[in-house]
Formats: C-alpha cells, structure tokens, sequence
C-alpha cells in the first residue's frame, strides 16, 4: 500500500484512539454524575458546572487546532489531531517530533515515507506516556496520603492544598515576565505579556466586585474567568501593535 | 461477605483499566501503522530521537504526575494525563470550577466537582478539535490570519491574570514568597522561558509547600 501522511487508513485508526478517549471522558462524567447526585449535590450546581466549563474551554481548544495546523504542515493531519487530542501539547510534540526528524536528516519537510512515520509516532508515544501509567500507579496512595493528612491536621492539609495551587500559580506569573529584561536594550515586546495578564485580572476583579454588589447579576462571577480570558486575549491584539 | 466498594475504590479501578487500556492502543497505533504499510521504523532514528527525547521528558513527567494528582483529584488525574493540555487548560479549569462551586479540592464533593469540569472540558475540546480537522481548509487562513494571532500567542497570560488574581487575592500571604522568586529567576535567568515552564512548576510548588509549612509552624498563617 502507498504511504501518504494523510491516508484514509491513519486517519480511520485515529479516530478509533480519540473514540476510545471519548468514551472514557463520558464515562467518567457520567459516574462522577451520578455520584453527585448520590451525595445529595444540587443538579442546578452540577449543570452550571458543565456549562461553565464548556465556555471556558472553547478558547484555549480553538488554540489547540491552531497548533495541530501547524504541526499538521510536517506530519500531515492525523498524527497531530491525535496527539493534541490525547496527553500532549504543543511545546512537547514540536519538539519530539522534531528530535526524530533531525535524527534521520528530514529537516522540516514533510515526512515522506512510512517508515520514518513510525519513527516519529513512536518516539512521540513512547517519550510522552509517563503519566498515563503512572497515574494509575501512585494515584491511590498519594490521595490516601492526602487523607490521612487531611485527619491529622485539618487546618495544614487546607494551607497544603492552597500552597499548592499558589505554587502552580507563581510559576506562570514569573513565566509571563521572562522577556521584561529586553527592556533595557529597546524591545518592549516582553511587556506584552505582562500588560495582557493585567487586563485580565483587572477584568477578574471588575467582575468579581459587580457580582458581589449587585446581586441581580450575580451570573457574571460564573463567567468571570472565560471572560477575563477571551477579553484578556482580545486585548493582546492592540498591546501587541502598540509595543511591538 | 464481600466489601462493596467505595466510590473512591471504584474510581481507582476504573481509572487504571481505562488508562492502562488507552496506552496500550496508543502504542498499537504506531505498530499497525508499521504493518499495514510494511515499514520497520528507522531503528538509528528512533534511538537518536528517543535519546535525544525521552529523559528529560520522563523525568519531567514524573515530577508533573506527583505535582499535579493531589491538585486534579483521582477522576480528574486518570482523564486529564490521558487528554493532556493540563496546565493550560484542564487544572485551571477545574480550579475555576472548584471555586465557584465554593468546594474544598480534598473532599468527595471536590473530587465530583473536578472530575466533572475536567470530564467536560476533555469532551469539548475533542469535539472542538474534530470540527477543526473536518474544517481545516475554510478554518486555515481565518485561524492563522496575523491580526488573530497576537490573541492566541498570549493565552497563557490572559488565563493565568484571571486565575491568579483570585488565588493571589485569596492567600496573599502564601503568594509572597514564590511569586518573588519566580519572577526574579524567569527575569535573571534566560534558560527559563515557554519551553521550560513545566519544569518550573514543581520546584515553586515544593518551594511553596516548604515556605508555608514554615509559617505555619510560626503561626503567621
């Protein structure tokens, strides 16, 4: 049979994988679901859950299919919408995949031959699988731990959680003034960042502030965080024209 | 007589049937592929690239698993290092989502509330990402036209404004000390940038957990 990147073939076993992954989503919303209810959880919550999700999702998906474009221009379409539709993300596939093809001479052309496909879809898979298995390893235990923190000490296993999550946090404020120091030689274009994040969390706050005084809006806390997110986004674009 | 089982004890069997299955169709994949065309992979290659990739990957991927279980919850951890996209979109997701539900991440309301937005959002962005493969001819040109592009480029900081300001607002007191030394190590340090991110994760987490178990024991918090 003639290789091609985007034969009818890869793109059938793709779908087959995404179905797979699919499926496990549905069934684990679905339980989770069903247990919400169990315990007595307000259907009304569980929904606005969903739909506050399902809001802030769209943005940051539409940036994934941008980023399978652009992988899908070396690695033709269905490898790129099966990575970036299961465990990795962009920065990690580019540069697994970039790896391998410097490894056989390929440079940035697209693949040509089945072989070569296989090299790169293996060391994709191969390299960027450790938390599928090791989830499932050590995931017991650790949130065993958690909860044996959580009864030895109430007040230290809440500070635990929220140190954990600020850490999380810091890391991506400090990431977003990485290129502030080019300042000093003339390029403003590391304050870019900088000002869209500040958008953003004054959005945060304006609507954070609205909601807690005016109780008839009180749906705009629900979306603060897309919201703050697209319009945060929406102003990159003038800040961007304007320091670049 | 049997135990029955707890919904935690279940979530934990499910989730490592459903993950240990996916990977070995994730690794079925490259195989068929290798059969039905009949090509062995290029072994020189695939050693190099492998060489070339998969440590620091490996060592990475550990870290993030340990770093990111307690925050994600059982359900949420077994879909989300499946469906990947984890710190840009699936833990601030079921942050958001644990906040305004007002539930605490560590309690059995918090591993439904996080599992289901996860769920959720795992399912959205597929489907999303489908609609984009189908479309990608009409969608080419509009997703990659350079007006849009400033706005996408800068995702990261648009979440992370909105996300932080809450927390930071929330726990200003545990947000002093790794907020400082992030942005004075990403400021000094040129090796640390989008590519490198991740790695960073764990350390301000450890640092974090370490500077407020300090100040707890101190009583300052």
């Amino acid at each position: 049979m003639t290789f091609d990147v985007n034969h009818p073939i890869i793109f059938a076993m793709v779908a087959v994988v995404i179905a797979v992954v699919l499926a496990q989503s549905v069934f684990f919303l679905v339980k989770a679901w069903k247990r919400g209810i169990e315990i007595g959880m307000d259907k009304k919550k569980l929904r606005k859950i969903a739909v506050t999700a399902t809001v802030f999702t769209i943005a940051p998906a539409v940036a994934i299919v941008i980023s399978v474009i652009a992988l899908s221009k070396q690695l033709g379409l269905a490898l790129p919408w099966l990575r970036l539709s299961v465990v990795g993300s962009l920065s990690y596939e580019a540069i697994a995949a970039e790896n391998t093809a410097n490894a056989m001479g390929l440079g940035a052309t697209e693949i040509p031959n089945a072989s070569q496909f296989v090299t790169v879809v293996l060391v994709m898979t191969l390299s960027i699988m450790v938390g599928i298995w090791l989830v499932p390893a050590i995931c017991k235990k650790m949130q065993s731990g958690m909860i044996n923190l959580e009864k030895r000490d109430k007040k230290w296993a809440d500070i635990f959680n929220s140190a954990m999550f600020i850490g999380m946090i810091a890391a991506f404020v400090g990431f977003v003034f990485c290129d502030v120091g080019n300042v000093v030689s003339g390029d403003f274009t590391g304050l870019i960042p900088v000002c869209v994040m500040f958008v953003s969390a004054v959005i945060m706050a304006v609507c954070g502030l609205l909601a807690g005084k005016f109780k008839n809006i009180h749906w705009i806390a629900d979306y603060a965080l897309p919201l703050s997110l697209i319009l945060g986004m929406a102003s990159a674009i003038p800040i961007t024209a304007w320091l670049s | 007589m049997k135990n029955e089982l707890t919904y935690m004890d279940k979530v934990y069997k499910w989730g490592r049937n459903w993950n240990i299955s996916v990977m070995l169709i994730l690794l079925a994949f490259p195989i068929a592929v290798a059969i039905i065309f009949d090509a062995a992979p290029d072994w020189n290659g695939l050693l190099m690239g492998l060489v070339a990739t998969a440590p620091m990957y490996w060592a990475v991927g550990v870290v993030e698993t340990i770093t990111y279980i307690p925050m994600l919850g059982a359900g949420g951890s077994y879909l989300s290092f499946v469906t990947g996209n984890i710190s840009n979109l699936k833990l601030p997701c079921a942050l958001n989502a644990l906040e305004q539900a007002n539930v605490k991440a560590n309690s059995e309301e918090g591993e439904i509330v996080s599992t289901i937005s996860i769920a959720v959002s795992s399912i959205v962005t597929t489907l999303i990402i489908i609609l984009g493969v189908i479309l990608i001819v009409p969608l080419t040109p509009v997703l990659e036209n350079p007006v849009l592009d400033p706005a996408f480029a800068q995702m990261i900081p648009a979440l992370f404004g909105g996300l932080g300001v809450v927390f930071v607002s929330r726990n200003w007191k545990l947000a002093i000390a790794p907020v400082t030394l992030m942005l004075i190590l990403f400021i000094a340090v040129p090796a640390l940038n989008s590519g490198t991110v991740g790695i960073m994760v764990p350390v301000s987490v450890i640092f974090t957990l370490i500077i407020s178990r300090i100040m707890y024991k101190k009583g300052w918090l």
